[in-house]
């Protein structure tokens, strides 16, 4: 199947992924449990891969593509780091409450 | 290969509706992530953000980055995301004069802010209007599939492999900092009971 | 016309032996440092000949020797690189020999030599023996660099530097309170005339374009109408200069406290050589003052009026030292007074016989000093004439010539220098009958002290007078020849010799006139000699019945006229009171202390501002994390023009469409 002329505006999409993206942002600010933040980043990374893949299409330019497979395989890399070192802060504090875990405090 | 090839008019319609659809879902799925207190609520919420982000994929013209997206993001990362919550027993968020007041305070500051964004976005040159260009599919080099993996595995092979070196250090990584000792698992899941 | 006279060893040597001694001195048994400290003033003495000898043959004709094999006066070594040359401003390390600086230097040279022979005796039981001859041998360099300068600035030097060593020197007992005071006082005091020194140097090079005596000299004579003016500023800044070096009114308080030192130095620093450098300055920029005839007066009041104040306090006063300062001071005052009559050669003339009777007194009293362990009072010696025979003639030699008789030295110069000043202008009468003043009174209190210390009975309890070592009575007797014939050479001679530096000694009019004079100067000594017979030898009781009779014109005498206190009073204590009070609390502690306490305090107050945002609430971080990358989306959005609403923060910024 083809998708010919694809009449949604390529702003509708951009609009959608600022959107996602303020989500993300607003997420990672208020939550409280330090997955939730994560989850919040993995949002944002999802919101400018949409914003990626839509100039990819506007362009006819395959590197937007490729961008975003780059920005996924690190994006899982970085998954699999930051629980586990949520894991091992776990364990140490006992609370996934990102107040409680300030050991960076002067 | 000869495609079925619909009436312009039923086919932009369609993609109307399929847009419009979708892009409700991923709002509804990113709004009920802040809403949940519990973040298995909030993971799963994200699984709907993220396969109705394939389909949107799928709209672009991007089918190989579709379907990576099920099989990456919400197959494997957020299947991760769900076993942590899972092992740490991650219990609900107290609500907290702050949570209380975000909501009166937080959601008309975020609308506003999102209007503003908006506004720029539309009103900046030749977006609003412009209709999306032939999709990569009508390559004639071959389909979006073909295109993406000889720009890959030609010109960059190297950032490719080097990527893969980068998830195996990950792995590596993530096993060597989750790892731990028996007495340290046994101490720390006596003062989570506690 | 060719040879070199190695001026500059004259200086450096005794650099080289200040710097040995200095160093190395208190590693070194004494008798290296004597020879070392022996060796430099008398190297530099032999130069001095050595340069004397050779200009003095040119002038002769010689059969055996050729023309080229000697050198002519005026001599002129400058070091090839300059020392300063900036834009208009141009000086030289020049040294410059002519008559007047070859006379001085052999006086400098010759003297100092003697002195250091003597101190080797003096202090042979004293701690701190390294320091003293370095000090002596720093203050050698310094007296030389100055006599020797060729320009105004290189002669300043010299002027600061033996105000330094002279600081040096008399502190030398610094453990004493009285002698730290001492030293602060000649330093401080020399100030306040090196100021005005330092303000007729400006005042030189503005109007004269150069520093260099003989440029200026050329310069002067190329503007013959040239009078007062200007002129006669730059030369009271130079006579200022010279009060100050050389103790006239109203410098001269640091002279008497000046005593505090070991008594050579007195001697070498404060009789001989330093005091004179205000004479040699006015005579080497004798062309500046004949064409200032208000300052040339003025230099000639100030020298008679400090010659007979200082001769009146030298009356009253009982320590042995005390009196032979205010007799300097006075002397001095003699000097001044001739040059502002313009009769420079005589000045210099008595510069080189005083430094000989003034030295051969103050080593004189050293010895008497040592003689009777330290003690300096006057009222408690006497009778010392038997047991100090050496001592005693040499000293009475000194002081028969210090009183003027013929044919000691101090009679020719003395003569020539009244009769100069009684035929010169319309106040020269009073000048002279000044001088006349103070003549008698010289001979009186010059006869008082030789009568309290050798004469009547021995007034001494217990102390066990021995004469001196022979380091000691050698250049006594030395001095004392010279004192007997230093003056023979006349002062016509003399003046002949000197005219290419100082111009002519105004030829003698009338002889008779001058013998008339002459006499009547003798006769006044002998009178003053009389007077001081009758109260200090055949009446000895007589002296303090009359300060009975007296008490307030004793104690004013005896008191210094109060100078020191009223210039306590005056200048001294609000001076304190300032630095204590304006400087020392408002801008040091308030000012500045609070300048600095500011500084740290806000440094203090922002550190602890910061350290709030450093705070471990890992939310935190985030929500400063967005909003700073808000910040640099919104900056790069409106520099790209992407927000119309901002088109003036666009145009700002210098970017953007």
């Amino acid at each position: 199947m083809s998708f010919l002329h694809n009449d949604v505006p390529l702003a509708w999409y951009l609009v959608l992924s600022a959107v996602l993206f303020s989500l993300g942002v607003v997420g990672f600010l208020i939550k409280r449990n330090i997955i939730t933040m994560f989850m919040s980043i993995e949002l944002m990374l999802n919101a400018v891969n949409l914003s990626f893949v839509a100039f990819a299409y506007q362009w006819h330019e395959v590197k937007g593509q490729i961008v975003v497979f780059f920005v996924m395989m690190v994006a899982a890399a970085e998954a699999a780091v930051g629980l586990a070192i949520i894991i091992a802060v776990f364990r140490v504090r006992a609370t996934l409450a990102v107040d409680r875990i300030n050991l960076m405090k002067l | 290969m000869r495609s079925i090839r619909h009436s312009p008019v039923r086919q932009a319609t369609m993609h109307l509706i399929l847009f419009f659809l979708f892009a409700g879902f991923c709002l509804a799925g990113a709004i009920n992530l802040l809403l949940q207190t519990h973040p298995i609520n909030s993971a799963l919420s994200l699984i709907v953000v993220m396969t109705s982000l394939a389909v949107l994929y799928l709209l672009l013209g991007a089918e190989f980055l579709a379907i990576a997206q099920i099989i990456v993001y919400a197959g494997a990362v957020m299947v991760l995301f769900t076993f942590v919550v899972m092992l740490l027993n991650a219990g609900r968020e107290e609500r907290t004069l702050g949570s209380r007041a975000a909501i009166p305070i937080g959601f008309p500051a975020v609308v506003a802010l999102l209007a503003i964004l908006a506004t720029i976005i539309l009103r900046a040159q030749g977006l609003a209007s412009a209709h999306l260009g032939a999709g990569l599919s009508n390559d004639p080099n071959g389909s979006n599939l073909v295109v993406l993996s000889q720009v890959l595995f030609h010109g960059l092979l190297l950032p490719f492999e080097l990527t893969s070196v980068l998830v195996l250090v990950a792995i590596l990584g993530a096993v060597a900092i989750a790892r731990a000792d028996a007495a340290k698992v046994d101490g720390a899941e006596r003062t989570a009971e506690k | 016309m060719n040879q070199s006279l190695h001026i500059w060893l004259i200086p450096l040597l005794p650099f080289a032996g200040f710097l040995l001694n200095g160093i190395l001195g208190s590693r070194m048994p004494r008798r290296f440092v004597s020879i070392i400290g022996l060796l430099a003033p008398f190297l530099s003495f032999v130069l001095v000949l050595n340069a004397y000898v050779l200009t003095s043959i040119s002038a002769v004709s010689c059969p055996g020797c050729g023309a080229a094999t000697a050198a002519a006066l005026p001599y002129v070594e400058t070091f090839p690189y300059p020392w300063i040359a900036i834009g208009g401003l141009r000086a030289d390390f020049s040294f410059f020999l002519d008559p007047l600086s070859l006379v001085m230097l052999l006086v400098v040279t010759g003297v100092g030599f003697l002195i250091h022979i003597y101190s080797v005796g003096y202090m042979a039981h004293e701690e701190g023996y390294a320091r003293y001859f370095s000090f002596l041998n720093l203050f050698l360099f310094f007296m030389t660099v100055l006599v020797l300068a060729g320009n105004v600035l290189l002669m300043f030097v010299g002027w600061e530097g033996v105000g330094l060593a002279s600081y040096l020197l008399i502190g030398f007992y610094f453990q004493r309170n009285s002698a730290a005071a001492a030293g602060k006082k000649a330093f401080i005091v020399n100030r306040i005339g090196d100021f005005g020194f330092l303000i007729g140097i400006f005042l030189i090079l503005v109007n004269f374009g150069t520093l260099n005596f003989n440029q200026i000299a050329v310069g002067l004579a190329l503007r013959a109408g040239w009078h007062g003016g200007v002129l006669t500023a730059i030369c009271l800044c130079l006579l200022l200069g010279a009060a100050g070096k050389s103790a006239q009114l109203p410098l001269y308080v640091w002279l008497p406290d000046a005593m505090e030192g070991p008594t050579p130095v007195s001697a070498l620093i404060h009789a001989a050589t330093m005091v004179t450098a205000g004479v040699y300055m006015i005579a080497r920029t004798h062309f500046l003052f004949d064409r200032a005839p208000v300052a040339l007066a003025t230099v000639a009041i100030v020298g008679a009026a400090t010659a007979l104040f200082a001769a009146t306090i030298g009356l009253a006063q009982n320590d042995i030292k005390r009196v032979l300062a205010y007799s300097t001071i006075s002397q001095l005052g003699y000097m001044f007074l001739a040059c502002g009559v313009a009769a420079y050669s005589a000045a210099i003339f008595h510069l080189v016989t005083h430094a000989f009777f003034k030295a051969l007194l103050f080593l004189a009293a050293g010895s008497v000093i040592h003689a009777m362990g330290g003690e300096q009072d006057m009222r408690k010696m006497g009778g010392l004439r038997m047991k100090l025979p050496v001592t005693f003639w040499t000293m009475t030699i000194a002081v028969f010539t210090i009183a003027g008789f013929f044919p000691l030295a101090a009679f020719f110069s003395k003569d020539a220098i009244l009769y100069a000043a009684f035929v010169s202008g319309t106040g020269g009468k009073v000048l002279w009958f000044v001088g006349l003043l103070t003549a008698m009174l010289t001979a009186l209190y010059m006869f008082r002290l030789w009568y309290m210390t050798f004469f009547g009975e021995t007034r001494t309890a217990d102390a066990h007078p021995h004469e001196s070592p022979w380091s000691m009575r050698a250049p006594l007797i030395i001095l004392a020849l010279l004192s007997i014939c230093g003056g023979w050479i006349g002062i016509e001679n003399f003046s002949a010799y000197l005219a290419p530096s100082v111009g002519l000694h105004p030829a003698v009019s009338s002889p008779h006139l001058e013998l008339i004079l002459t006499i009547v100067a003798v006769l006044v000594a002998l009178e003053g000699w009389l007077i001081a017979d009758k109260y200090y030898r055949r009446k000895p009781e007589r002296p303090a019945q009359l300060a009975a009779a007296m008490p307030a014109g004793y104690k004013l005498l005896v008191n210094k006229y109060y100078v020191d206190e009223i210039y306590d009073a005056v200048l001294v204590r609000p001076l304190f009171a300032v630095s204590r009070y304006v400087l020392g609390w408002i801008v040091d502690t308030a000012i500045l202390g609070g300048i600095a306490w500011l500084l740290a305090g806000v440094a203090n107050f922002t550190g602890m501002i910061l350290q709030r945002w450093q705070s471990g609430n890992l939310r935190s971080y985030a929500a400063w994390l967005t909003a700073a990358a808000a910040a640099v989306l919104l900056f790069i959005l409106i520099a790209q023009g992407a927000i119309p609403m901002a088109e003036p923060l666009t145009h700002i910024m210098g970017m953007g469409h």
